[in-house]
């Protein structure tokens, strides 16, 4: 008997049973839906966290100092000082693949405008921030190298600490006081909203950071540099011409340790999207389980079958159906159903996860492979657990079939 | 051996165990059966007639001894060749009709055709022409539970029929019908035979039944008790 033939005559059968088929495979089409509905609620998450390291910069590095250790005791990363507006300048001079560079030097502040304050922090940093980190000036204007150079009291604000002093009023030429200092209002930035968690990337305020060395911190050396390669695919390249660039400034001895880190934003996006992908692997794990609850439905429907099917059993093979027939046309019968089921579960999965998105809020991404992955399964189920009582159905003797009552 | 001998049956024995005891079901059962014959098998129950059925119909294999098929020593083939001389030889009529539930007369039909290797395109048209031999037509389409008990041995009949089989099995084909029934299905049985030259084997208890045979084994215990030929 040929495939074509096997799969008619399973079909035939179960069609003769269209409730029971149904309910049958209802377990798998269940499974299988909730894999790809879990699935694609965390890919959609990864996604989401992708999309949000990408609104940063791709091409995005961070050069800081790093671990100094006296009398062998470790002062953790960034405890060197030894990062100067000097490395900063050499690093755009000599990286060929560096298109912007902004010193940086960060503090927390109370400020303060009129009867109103508010704890935030405090953003020393270039005039290319704004491109370097992708975040542009909503009102007004950010300041500029000369404001830089000669360390003006200017400052831009984020949106939250915007909302917060200023109350929707326009905050722009207004003066602030930062720690008692005043400072003059030129922009704001577009909010970018919470990153998750309780960290708001709006809660901040930008200042040159020439002036918050002098003004604010008493400090000389800066404590990082932000860093745009020219383009993301050149970040590699960039990242080895700061290396190179600093070490020769900082006279490090071949084979000596550096005295700083070079850090891309995939570094850092990689270890959030990890996280994100623990959270799929964890949901579609649960929903496997279902999946796995499904075949043994459908196994236990099938041995029931086989039990309740003998004298058909007998009537096949004393028309000539060999132990190969049989076993073929029930394991057929549990493929088809587990097949069929992974069908529609590819629909309720697909379905559930719009669902999801539209009414929860949450973004969710099919993909392609998680339905490939959770067809493949349920097909697999089928065989595996469709053997079993397709071999106990071929192994029975005609005689004893055909007397079945 | 004879070129018109169908079935050839020496010393054959078949031994069932049942728990600590040996039955000896049939014992040492000899005879041979020509092409064309009507025969018929008779005795009480108990008395071996349906392991004697089953080994000539190629689901059992006897204990001991030698059976040919058409020259074809049955005991030495293995289940699948078995399944194919079942398929391509053998016919069986069975008392309770053995018919797939909720299924059409020429789904039923077709049924020992798909598992030979006749193309399936000819398969409706061989099933259509077996149940047009048993005067079944315009009931093609009907299902089992749409058919009385006399269509429904028809159904049994034009299945048993549909590969061109060299033997027809009928166990005790009129148990469950009617005397009018029965006999009608006697005659569709009996034309058969004197017309397509299939050889039948009838197991019945019934003497009526066994009276169109022309030839009568009497069984008892396992044992040929005397062997009749009728109308002589």
């Amino acid at each position: 008997m040929n495939i074509a033939r096997t799969v008619k005559v399973s079909l035939r059968a179960l069609s003769r049973n269209k409730m029971r088929s149904f309910l049958t495979a209802l377990g798998i089409i269940i499974g299988v839906g909730a894999v790809i509905a879990m699935v694609s609620i965390g890919q959609g998450a990864r996604l989401e966290v992708e999309v949000r390291f990408e609104s940063m910069g791709t091409n995005l590095l961070f050069v800081r100092p790093g671990s100094r250790s006296y009398m062998g005791r470790s002062g953790g990363g960034g405890s060197y000082t030894n990062l100067t507006e000097a490395d900063a300048n050499a690093i755009l001079e000599n990286c060929d693949a560096v298109k912007f560079i902004s010193p940086n030097v960060n503090g927390r502040a109370q400020v303060i405008y009129q009867n109103k304050n508010w704890n935030t922090s405090i953003y020393g940093v270039g005039e290319k921030y704004p491109e370097i980190r992708n975040w542009d000036v909503e009102t007004g204007s950010f300041f500029t190298e000369s404001q830089i150079r000669s360390a003006q009291k200017v400052a831009v604000l984020g949106s939250e600490v915007s909302q917060n002093l200023f109350e929707g009023a326009d905050p722009i030429g207004q003066v602030i006081r930062v720690n008692k200092i005043p400072f003059r209002v030129l922009g704001v930035l577009e909010s970018k909203g919470e990153s998750g968690g309780f960290f708001n990337r709006d809660d901040m305020i930008a200042i040159p950071y020439t002036t918050a060395q002098k003004r604010l911190l008493g400090i000389d050396h800066i404590q990082s540099i932000d860093v745009s390669a020219v383009s993301a695919p050149r970040t590699d390249e960039a990242m080895r011409q700061i290396e190179e660039a600093l070490r020769i400034r900082h006279k490090i001895a071949p084979g000596a340790e550096d005295d700083f880190n070079v850090r891309d934003m995939s570094d850092i996006a990689e270890s959030a999207s990890e996280a994100t992908q623990i959270l799929t692997i964890l949901l579609g794990g649960i929903a496997s389980i279902s999946l796995l609850v499904g075949g043994i439905g459908i196994m236990n429907i099938m041995l029931v079958s086989v039990t309740e099917r003998i004298r058909e059993i007998g009537i096949r093979m004393s028309v000539g159906a060999r132990e190969k027939d049989i076993l073929l046309q029930f394991l057929t019968e549990a493929i088809v159903l587990s097949v069929l089921g992974g069908f529609l579960g590819i629909v309720l999965g697909i379905g559930s996860s719009r669902l999801i998105s539209h009414f929860a809020n949450m973004k969710t991404l099919v993909s392609i492979g998680a339905i490939a992955l959770a067809f493949l399964f349920s097909g697999s189920v089928g065989i595996f657990f469709g053997f079993y009582p397709a071999r106990k159905a071929s192994k029975l003797d005609p005689i004893e079939a055909l007397r079945y009552e | 051996m004879e070129n018109n001998v169908l079935i050839q049956m020496e010393d054959v024995n078949r031994t069932y165990k049942v728990g600590e005891t040996q039955v000896r079901a049939l014992r040492e059962f000899s005879h041979s059966i020509q092409k064309g014959e009507l025969l018929a098998i008779m005795g009480p129950s108990g008395s071996g007639k349906s392991t004697l059925m089953n080994i000539i119909g190629c689901l059992d294999k006897p204990t001991s001894g030698k059976y040919f098929l058409e020259g074809q020593e049955v005991p030495k083939l293995n289940k699948n060749q078995l399944a194919r001389i079942r398929n391509k030889k053998i016919g069986f009529v069975f008392q309770n009709f053995n018919l797939l539930a909720r299924t059409t007369a020429l789904e039923n039909t077709e049924l020992p055709l798909l598992y030979s290797d006749i193309p399936a395109k000819k398969t409706r048209e061989l099933a259509l022409k077996a149940l047009a031999q048993v005067g079944l037509e315009g009931r093609e389409l009907h299902k089992t539970n749409q058919l009385s008990g006399g269509e429904m041995q028809r159904v049994a009949i034009a299945r048993a029929l549909v590969n061109n089989p060299s033997l027809l099995l009928a166990d005790e084909p009129t148990g469950n019908l009617d005397t009018k029934t029965g006999n009608e299905i006697m005659a569709v049985v009996e034309k058969l035979n004197r017309e397509n030259n299939i050889t039948v084997i009838l197991v019945t208890h019934d003497p009526e039944v066994a009276e169109i045979a022309r030839k009568t084994i009497f069984l008892r215990d396992g044992l040929i008790e005397k062997v009749q030929v009728n109308g002589e």
